[in-house]
């Protein structure tokens, strides 16, 4: 069964079509790279993916269940890491673990459990009792990814995931979601190249709110006979095209 | 399960902030200790509204304009971070949210009546089961603050709720009759004054602290009547807002 099948997704501001009439379907355990330049519509895709914003047309079966009529069934499923860091200022590293754990469900002993296994995962056990405004923008972020992963959902929405961190956090960033990959499934955004190369399954690239192309990596550098990816993905998105 | 989450984390944003628990309780002590002051420095027994009997149910009244600036605020904060789009994506429905921004306040102003009132006997409040009705006559107040903050932070950003904000403490001092007998001014004022639910929860206290709870319905029927109206708006608004 797919995971993901988008029909004719669609959302318009104004006179402004972020998302043009998009159609994509993703495989169970798949991971998927939305790319495309500042604009694109990716952020648009995710929000409306994970029933944040009504499509203006258009409608996206997750796990069976449509976005449009049936939110409350597809939420407890889905979880997100928005592109801004998202979490509670006022609360320390273990309690924004623990609130999330627990809105989605966990027990108070089960979600205590939870918050420790994730903060030895994401080096976040130094800084438990630290409130989250206090901490580096780079841990905040890696906090914010690790709330959208304690809830184990099936589908998970990574916007910008590695944005601000370093180079260390990125790589275990990285090895973390190659975990993942086959177990859920993913859907994630990026503006690194190699990133989209190292870790999807299927890379799918947006130009003004529509699919310019989708595929590996690999397939892609031969639909456009360049050498390298980030070629590929220039071509794909230059106005001549 | 997950509303108690939820408002356990309202709770702790509000209890965490110094200048929350600064204004909620200590500007209501500052008010009641002034007024002794003033009263003390007039000959005689002083003007009948600032006998503590009368005074300090519309301190208590007062200090639940803060609960709206609290909720409004940590609401607005909340809808410009990226943090309330986390919760809007995950299970939590428009009911959680609504509860869980406004059970956390009700015992906020259970504690600020409690610490009113007890300054107030230390100031000569004669101490009996009346405080409790006092208290208790003054829940739907609370409730309307608490509405009414929601419907803020709703509406406006963090910026604005202040400044609205400074407008309608203005508005529940005066309006409440606390500072000067609004039988006395009459006209628009009163009549203004008496559309309002500020001097209706200030009498309705009033009179359960006197022991008159003949006047409570009248008053609380207003005060109760704004608290409905405004929750609703509120929940209507979040929802819309919900849906951006
Ligand atoms: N609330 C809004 N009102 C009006 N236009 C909007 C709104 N949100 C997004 N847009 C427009 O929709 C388009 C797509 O925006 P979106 O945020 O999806 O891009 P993106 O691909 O995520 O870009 P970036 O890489 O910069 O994050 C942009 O042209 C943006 O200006
Ligand atoms: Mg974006």
């Amino acid at each position: 069964m797919n995971a993901l099948e988008i029909r004719g997704l669609t959302k318009q501001y104004k006179n402004r079509m972020a998302v043009d009439a998009l159609d994509l379907s993703i495989k169970q355990g798949e991971l998927i790279a939305l790319l495309g330049q500042n604009g694109a519509g990716k952020t648009t895709t995710i929000k409306m993916l994970s029933c944040l914003l009504t499509p203006t047309s258009g409608d996206a079966l997750m796990l069976g269940y449509s976005i449009k009529t049936d939110a409350t069934k597809i939420k407890p499923q889905i979880n997100v890491s928005p592109q801004e860091t998202a979490v509670a200022p006022t609360l320390s590293v273990r309690e924004n673990l623990e609130l999330i754990a627990r809105i989605y469900g966990s027990a108070k002993e089960a979600a205590k459990e939870k918050a420790q296994a994730s903060m030895e995962v994401f080096g976040l056990t130094e800084h438990a009792k630290d409130r989250a405004k206090a901490l580096s923008g780079g841990m905040q972020r890696r906090l914010s990814i690790a709330m959208a992963l304690i809830s184990e959902p099936k589908i998970l929405f990574l916007d910008e995931p590695t944005l601000g961190l370093d180079v260390r956090a990125r790589r275990e960033l990285w090895k973390k979601i190659g975990e993942l990959k086959g177990k859920i499934t993913i859907i994630l955004t990026t503006h690194y190249m190699e990133e989209a190369e190292a870790l999807s399954d299927c890379i799918a690239i947006l130009h003004e709110g529509r699919l310019k192309a989708l595929g590996s990596a690999e397939e892609l550098k031969q639909q456009t006979r360049t050498g390298s990816f980030e070629d590929a993905f220039l071509t794909l998105t230059g106005a001549d095209i | 399960m997950k509303l108690n989450a939820f408002a356990g984390r309202n709770r702790k944003e509000i209890f965490r902030d110094p200048l929350s628990l600064l204004f909620g309780f200590g500007l209501p002590l500052f008010l009641l200790g002034l007024v002794r002051v003033v009263n003390s420095s007039i000959p005689g027994s002083g003007p009948e509204i600032f006998r503590i009997e009368n005074f300090a149910p519309g301190v208590a009244v007062f200090s639940f304009a803060f609960i709206s600036l609290f909720a409004g605020m940590l609401i607005a904060k909340d809808r410009m971070s990226s943090f309330l789009t986390r919760l809007f994506a995950s299970p939590l429905t428009p009911k959680d949210y609504l509860l869980g921004y406004a059970l956390p306040l009700l015992p906020m102003a259970l504690l600020q009546c409690a610490v009113c009132f007890a300054a107030a006997i230390f100031m000569g409040l004669q101490p009996n089961i009346n405080i409790l009705y006092a208290t208790l006559s003054l829940l739907p107040a609370a409730i309307f603050f608490i509405a009414f903050g929601l419907l803020l932070g709703s509406i406006f950003t963090d910026k604005q709720v202040g400044g609205f904000f400074s407008i309608f403490a203005q508005l529940a001092a005066l309006g409440s009759g606390m500072w000067f007998d609004l039988a006395l001014v009459g006209g628009t004022v009163k009549a203004i004054a008496y559309a309002l639910p500020f001097s209706h929860a200030f009498e309705a206290a009033k009179a359960a602290l006197a022991g008159n709870f003949f006047a409570l319905p009248a008053h609380l029927a207003w005060v109760v009547a704004y608290a409905l109206g405004t929750g609703v708006c509120a929940a209507l608004v979040f929802r819309k807002k919900m849906k951006q």
